[in-house]
């Protein structure tokens, strides 16, 4: 009897709060143009539309003892390059290294949940540790939840891991989209990245070449994407642990003999 | 009291609402703004070696698989099209006779930078409703030179160049495997890597390689250069039925020589 005068009494302030919202809609009176004559009424709320701060691209790829993702330290605000030394490789847990491209402050977001998700985790003190498969489906949901009320997170997170000895590579993308592969890109990588890890990767790479590898889809990139800065961290994961280097510099050609004077014997043309 | 149960039937208008406000704020599907092809060109030691995929694409249905895509514009001058069909052939046609008439004024050999300013000048006046993107190639008297040409005018010179909606997976290859003064050997082999990156990692560009190879010496049009993408299943029990593969369930004839008479008449005669 009890439970059901409480239920009931909730149900009444929902409904009083369903009408004032209502009532506030008509009083509003640019929405209140807009809802009178259609059935659509307009939402006082509005959620994310389009980025703010940024990260590009991050890669990643299977190599013979473990995972190597890089990304760079870059966070752009529209066109301008705002921050420099923006940390977008984060370890989860013991096993896992996550990679974030897009909004800068989502990603941090879903740090907090994963920090809560490695929390309870250990809250359970059972003696296992969530491993990069269970991180990844938790992105996936986070990821695809959002996405269905209209506010996703603005990201591409990219997720790789080594526990007991299988090797785990996956991709989340802002409207949910996932899947695991050997090699792995996200923003302008896609474009140019993807074309040489489909020729140049293979199964047991070893450490120096996949870095070589992850340097050399860099370089493409610090050439070719405007938001790229020349500032790379590279994580790496195995069976013992994640490591993630401290950020430095690729070395870039400039010194082409065209480059030099590129109209000589064409002049007329620029 | 107010919360209804879920329909269990009929119909549902749950996404009308979600529809109408998608449309409010601008969602509309996917456009393909770039065009479907990976052009590119590349100087090496001796010369300009251009390189084409030969997929033309008519929205998302393949209209021919083999198209040419590098064009002659003189006998040392060749450029590659990207972008309306129509417009690419019809541009370089045009320049390809001025050429020959400047070429007949001066009597001499045509020099790349012509072509250049002719193509430049014919796409700014059209303010980039000629939608060509050119990558153009020649070797003249004074040397090799590589154009990137853009539909709105503009010009690149430059010692590698890419165009079309595969050029990001070919530039890739680019900027990852080029160097100064390559011999003829890896530079063909670059550019075909390029074009093999734009066909199987770009859907508007696929099928096979053409190549063209320009030097002081002359020029060398390896038409299907590469065949990366052959039929791989042919029916070994070809497509010839003769009689009897056909099974004959019943037979009826109708002579029509008994139901039309044909009157000779007299011949026409010419009025």
């Amino acid at each position: 009897m009890a439970s059901d005068t409480k239920g009931e009494s909730k149900f009444f302030v929902f409904q009083s709060l369903q009408t004032s919202n209502l009532k506030s809609l008509f009083v509003d009176s640019s929405s209140a143009a807009t809802s009178f004559g259609t059935t659509l009424a307009k939402s006082p709320l509005s959620h994310t539309q389009y980025p703010y701060v940024t990260g590009s691209s991050v890669l990643g790829i299977k190599y013979k003892d473990g995972i190597l993702i890089a990304a760079d330290c870059g966070g752009s605000y529209g066109s301008t390059l705002r921050y420099k030394s923006v940390e977008r490789l984060k370890s989860v847990g013991k096993f896992s290294v996550i990679g974030g491209s897009g909004e800068i402050s989502d990603f941090q977001q879903i740090m907090r949940y994963l920090d809560e998700l490695t929390l309870n985790d250990r809250m359970w003190d059972d003696g296992n540790s969530i491993g990069p498969k269970e991180v990844h489906n938790y992105l996936c949901r986070v990821m695809y939840n959002r996405r269905n009320k209209f506010d996703p997170l603005w990201n591409t997170l990219i997720l790789g891991g080594v526990k007991k000895g299988v090797k785990y590579l996956g991709m989340v993308s802002m409207i949910g989209v996932h899947f695991r592969e050997n090699h792995v890109a996200s923003g302008f990588g896609n474009h140019l990245a993807r074309p040489i890890f489909r020729d140049e990767w293979k199964e047991e790479l070893t450490l120096e070449e996949g870095i070589l590898l992850l340097e050399k889809c860099f370089r493409v990139l610090l050439y070719r994407d405007r938001s790229a800065v020349n500032k790379i961290q590279i994580a790496n994961v195995t069976e013992e642990g994640t490591t993630i280097s401290k950020p430095y510099a690729l070395q870039t050609h400039w010194e082409y003999k065209a480059f030099h004077n590129p109209t000589q014997g064409v002049e007329g043309s620029w | 009291m107010v919360m209804e149960a879920p329909a269990k039937g009929g119909f549902r208008f749950d996404l009308c609402r979600r529809n109408a406000m998608l449309e409010k704020q601008g969602a509309h599907p996917p456009k393909f703004l770039k065009t479907g092809t990976t052009i590119v060109g590349l100087i090496y030691k001796d010369g300009v070696i251009l390189g084409a995929d030969t997929r033309a694409t008519e929205g998302s249905i393949v209209a021919d698989k083999n198209c040419e895509k590098i064009h002659k514009l003189a006998p040392n001058i060749f450029c590659c099209g990207a972008g309306t069909a129509a417009d690419t052939e019809n541009v370089t046609d045009m320049v390809s006779s001025q050429l020959e008439l400047h070429r007949y004024a001066t009597g001499r050999n045509s020099r790349v930078v012509t072509a250049l300013t002719m193509l430049k000048s014919h796409l700014f006046r059209y303010q980039g409703h000629v939608s060509a993107a050119l990558v153009l190639g020649g070797y003249d008297v004074t040397g090799p030179h590589l154009h990137a040409v853009y539909p709105h005018g503009s010009t690149d010179t430059l010692p590698f160049a890419t165009m079309g909606s595969g050029s990001l997976a070919a530039m890739a290859m680019f900027e990852s495997r080029y160097k100064e003064d390559m011999t003829k050997e890896e530079g063909m082999e670059l550019v075909a890597a390029a074009i093999c990156s734009g066909i199987f990692n770009d859907l508007g560009s696929g099928s096979n390689v053409d190549l063209c190879i320009i030097t002081k010496d002359g020029l060398e049009f390896l038409r299907n250069y590469k065949q990366p993408n052959p039929r791989t299943y042919v029916s070994k029990r070809g497509y010839s039925f003769g009689k009897g593969h056909t099974a004959i369930l019943s037979t009826k004839i109708i002579p029509l020589r008994e139901q039309v008479t044909v009157v000779e008449g007299d011949a026409m005669v010419e009025e």
